[in-house]
């Protein structure tokens, strides 16, 4: 290993790295524009000018290796005469708009030329004018700012695999463009605005909104996939005016998917903020008192067969795990958190994690996607992925519909029978799977809602059973879920029993006026058009399909409402933060069933937040470990083949910006449709 | 010194003294104002109230970058800004609370565009709390009202800035 001495430092460091990564090493601070970590080095931007003994002039240090006995110097004259001067040719171009560029109080270059620039201008010409290119309903552009350091165009190309962006003109001319005016169409089109060091790339819903220097920054956690992604929650007053990423190594990295960064304006819109009752086919307002009152009226009247209760894609740990204390303790089995008619976790908790983890997918060599799209479903894990593929080449094959993974993948087919092939040694991939070393395969979850679900399900385990992808220190099988409830739902048992009714029975009961009484905690994917004679609850957070058809409504609290617990498709508990308070009369989810329970006579045994995490943990040992993975033992299974149907997978997801009661409430969500979903649908339609 | 002293008492010096001086004044110029009738000069950097100026082609110059509300030490101001139709940024609510400002000028010398001042007027005395939150069209207001005085007042205090 090189050893070097920066600074008169001495430092050992990996061969290989470069001299900027050695300082950063050292705790020694290099100013930068081009150069970013997770990017490739691009070295254009010269501010990372370092001195090294006997090298007659300033070197990059970013694109600079380390080499053994090598002297950097940092803080010299001649550096920070340099810095100036790059500084100084930045800023020939860069108009002097600070006060209305949206990046002004977070800038790069406002901060490193306050830092290292020079104290004033010396430059009387006219600068260059650029035309703004137009990047979508995402992203907002200034191409004047624009300094050139390309890491947009590295963005595109390496991480998100859509390599819309470019640069034409060389020198002064050069421009960033997506070369025909199109929008860049890519999920993690957002971090385009994170990554660029000026002001040339903003967001668009978030213009001219607030100044960072105003915000309150909240740290969470994502819920509008099963990533679980690590967020700040930046509010002005009881507003959400921007989501950002986090770093979190082990999930996010420093990205964030467009629907979990631009969805939060949906947080403000078609909201409940009071309680309702149906009267006389109308949903009108009432009070706390009286809907509970009428609620808890309709619970003691019902039968506990007759009663059932589905928790929804967006409800947290504690919520379900007092609805499911309360439905207990009035004697019913009839719950269920799975809403799209999954049958998935009966079995330990391996089953149905993703055990790989998120981190070593970036590991594996040969990845086999059933019925999942993980680019709608899983931005951050199709990134992963994609990281994969550009790393250790790994290889992709698909069942299901032929998607645009934005890397390279093998289509099988649509049919999962394929499966059965695999299993039985006769499917070319099967030989493929034998040599693998650390092979993985990602089932959807929404294949296991199909009636062969299950079945699927089974035979994906003996694949990975017989394939080598469990061994001691690796776990291949993993599920894919889309729903940031689901694995904690599962992880506290919010499933129905032997006698119990799951989702599907539920609503064939509904459907033929058996069941008296359904309470929703926040499902809103239910088709619930034909269900008569039955008392519909609805608690959430949003005035969507469940609460149209309901008959009480009682307002919740939104993920950025509420100190509450999630799981994460790998296992790992994790905890939100409120950043607002709920909207007008709204509560948090659990105080809502805790209130319940005491009008019904079956008082729960909490009565702070404290106190039910307790017990969630005591019942449940793992929600005794947060935010991190536990390892789960894998129990063989039964080596059954199940019988599959071979009727093609399906989509789980049509409309990646349309998912949830959030986004179906966000007007940037709904731009973001008109701009990238329907155009394709209507090309299809075309074609088809 | 003690006979000094009660001469001077029983003859009324002291008395005498001050009518001497009141007598001496009658000859020199006043220095009190009439005032509502008459005021006295005002320096350029004098800071009464605040305005929101326009440029000469009526263009608002305020352009949201809350330099001011982010500088103001009584936290007075409050901004809201959005995207105008034509693109360009500038606030939806600029309100200042004069009852909370405490007329220190920071604001104007955080102003990059010169659209928040504090001009020459010192009148505006209300009677209830409420007309005191002024909103930007009030500001505004103060600005067409008071542009020739201000304009003079900067062009003034120009070279020492």
């Amino acid at each position: 290993m090189p050893k070097l001495i920066i600074d008169g430092k001495e430092i050992e460091v990996m061969p290989g790295l470069t001299i900027i990564q050695a300082c950063e090493q050292a705790g020694i601070e290099v100013p930068r524009f081009c150069y970013h970590e997770r990017l490739s080095v691009a070295g254009n931007c010269r501010m990372c000018l370092v001195e090294v003994e006997k090298s007659p002039k300033p070197v990059a240090s970013c694109v600079m290796p380390v080499s053994e006995g090598m002297v950097v110097k940092t803080q010299t004259d001649t550096i920070k005469k340099a810095r100036r001067g790059v500084m100084e040719f930045l800023l020939i171009n860069h108009p002097l708009d600070c006060p209305i560029c949206d990046q002004g109080g977070e800038c790069d270059l406002q901060d490193q030329a306050m830092a290292y620039g020079f104290d004033r201008s010396r430059y009387e010409e006219n600068k260059r004018a650029v035309q703004d290119k137009n990047f979508g309903p995402l992203i907002k552009t200034s191409m004047n700012r624009c300094i050139h350091c390309t890491r947009c165009i590295r963005f595109s190309t390496e991480i998100a695999g859509v390599p819309d962006i470019g640069a034409v003109g060389r020198g002064e001319k050069m421009e960033i463009t997506t070369y025909v005016e199109k929008a860049v169409a890519s999920e993690l089109s957002g971090n385009l605005i994170d990554i660029c060091p000026v002001g040339a790339l903003t967001s668009k819903p978030y213009a001219f909104a607030a100044r960072p220097w105003e915000l309150k920054k909240t740290h969470s956690i994502d819920v509008m996939d099963a990533v679980g992604s690590h967020i700040r929650v930046d509010t002005r007053g009881a507003k959400v005016l921007r989501i950002l990423p986090r770093i979190h190594e082990d999930i996010n990295e420093e990205w964030l998917a467009d629907k979990s960064r631009f969805a939060c304006d949906g947080l403000a819109r078609q909201r409940l903020d009071r309680p309702y009752i149906r009267k006389d086919g109308r949903l009108v307002p009432t009070t706390w008192a009286e809907a509970l009152a009428h609620t808890a009226q309709a619970i003691k009247k019902a039968q506990p067969t007759n009663m059932a209760a589905i928790a929804g894609d967006m409800a947290d740990v504690e919520a379900m795990f007092a609805l499911k204390e309360l439905w207990v303790s009035l004697g019913s089995n009839n719950f269920d958190c799975r809403q799209n008619g999954s049958l998935l976790g009966a079995g330990g908790r391996a089953t149905y994690l993703l055990n790989t983890t998120i981190n070593n997918l970036e590991k594996a060599d040969v990845c086999l996607l059933i019925g999942t799209n993980p680019r709608w479903e899983a931005p951050l894990i199709n990134a992963r992925l994609r990281k994969a593929y550009v790393q250790n080449g790994l290889k992709v094959f698909v069942i299901g519909p032929k998607i645009d993974l934005t890397y390279p993948a093998e289509y099988l087919g649509e049919s999962p029978t394929i499966l059965n092939e695999i299993t039985q040694g006769t499917h070319p991939l099967s030989t493929l799977l034998q040599q693998a070393k650390k092979p993985v395969l990602i089932l959807g979850e929404n294949v296991t809602s199909r009636s062969d679900g299950m079945e699927i399900h089974q035979t994906s385990m003996l694949i990975a059973e017989k394939f080598g992808f469990i061994k001691a220190d690796w776990n291949g099988f993993n599920v894919l879920h889309r729903a940031a409830s689901r694995v904690g739902g599962l992880d506290i048992g919010f499933i129905p029993s032997e006698q119990g009714k799951s989702t599907r029975q539920i609503l064939a009961a509904a459907k033929s006026g058996q069941l008296s009484l359904l309470y929703l905690l926040g499902a809103d994917e239910l088709d619930l058009q034909d269900v008569n004679n039955c008392f519909i609850i609805y608690q959430g957070h949003h005035g969507d399909i469940g609460a149209h058809r309901a008959d009480v409504v009682l307002p919740g609290a939104a993920y950025t409402e509420k100190d509450a617990t999630y799981v994460n498709t790998e296992g790992r508990i994790q905890q939100t933060r409120m950043a607002t308070l709920p909207p007008g009369e709204a509560k948090e989810d659990w105080r809502i069933i805790r209130a319940l329970s005491e009008l019904v006579g079956k008082t729960l045994s909490f009565s702070n937040r404290h106190q039910l995490q307790q017990m969630i943990s005591k019942k449940h040992a793992v929600f005794q470990q947060k935010n991190i993975v536990a390892v789960q033992g894998w129990v063989m299974g039964s080596g059954r083949v199940g019988n599959i149907t071979p009727a093609p997978l399906k989509d789980a997801v049509v409309n990646y910006y349309m998912t949830d009661p959030i986004s179906r409430a966000s007007e940037t969500m709904a731009a973001c449709t008109a701009a990238f979903v329907q155009p394709n649908q209507q090309e299809n339609k075309a074609h088809g | 010194m003690r006979f000094r002293e009660t001469i001077k008492t029983f003859l009324l010096w002291e008395l005498v003294k001050g009518m001497l001086a009141s007598f001496r004044h009658i000859f020199r110029p006043r220095v009190t104002l009439n005032y509502p009738y008459e005021k006295g000069p005002l320096s350029p950097r004098f800071r009464g109230e605040h305005a929101l100026r326009r440029y000469p082609n009526g263009e608002e110059r305020c352009i949201a970058c809350k330099l001011c509300e982010a500088v103001c030490p009584a936290l007075a101001i409050t901004i809201e800004a959005e995207p105008r139709d034509d693109g360009s940024r500038r606030t939806t609510r600029y309100d200042i609370d004069m009852t909370k400002c405490i007329y220190c000028g920071l604001c104007q010398e955080a102003c990059p565009v010169d659209a928040i001042v504090e001009g020459p007027n010192f009148e505006f005395a209300t009677e209830t709390r409420e007309e005191l939150v002024y909103t930007k069209d009030k500001l505004l207001a103060n600005g067409d009202r008071w542009e020739a005085q201000i304009a003079q007042s900067l062009q003034a205090d120009a070279p020492y800035r």
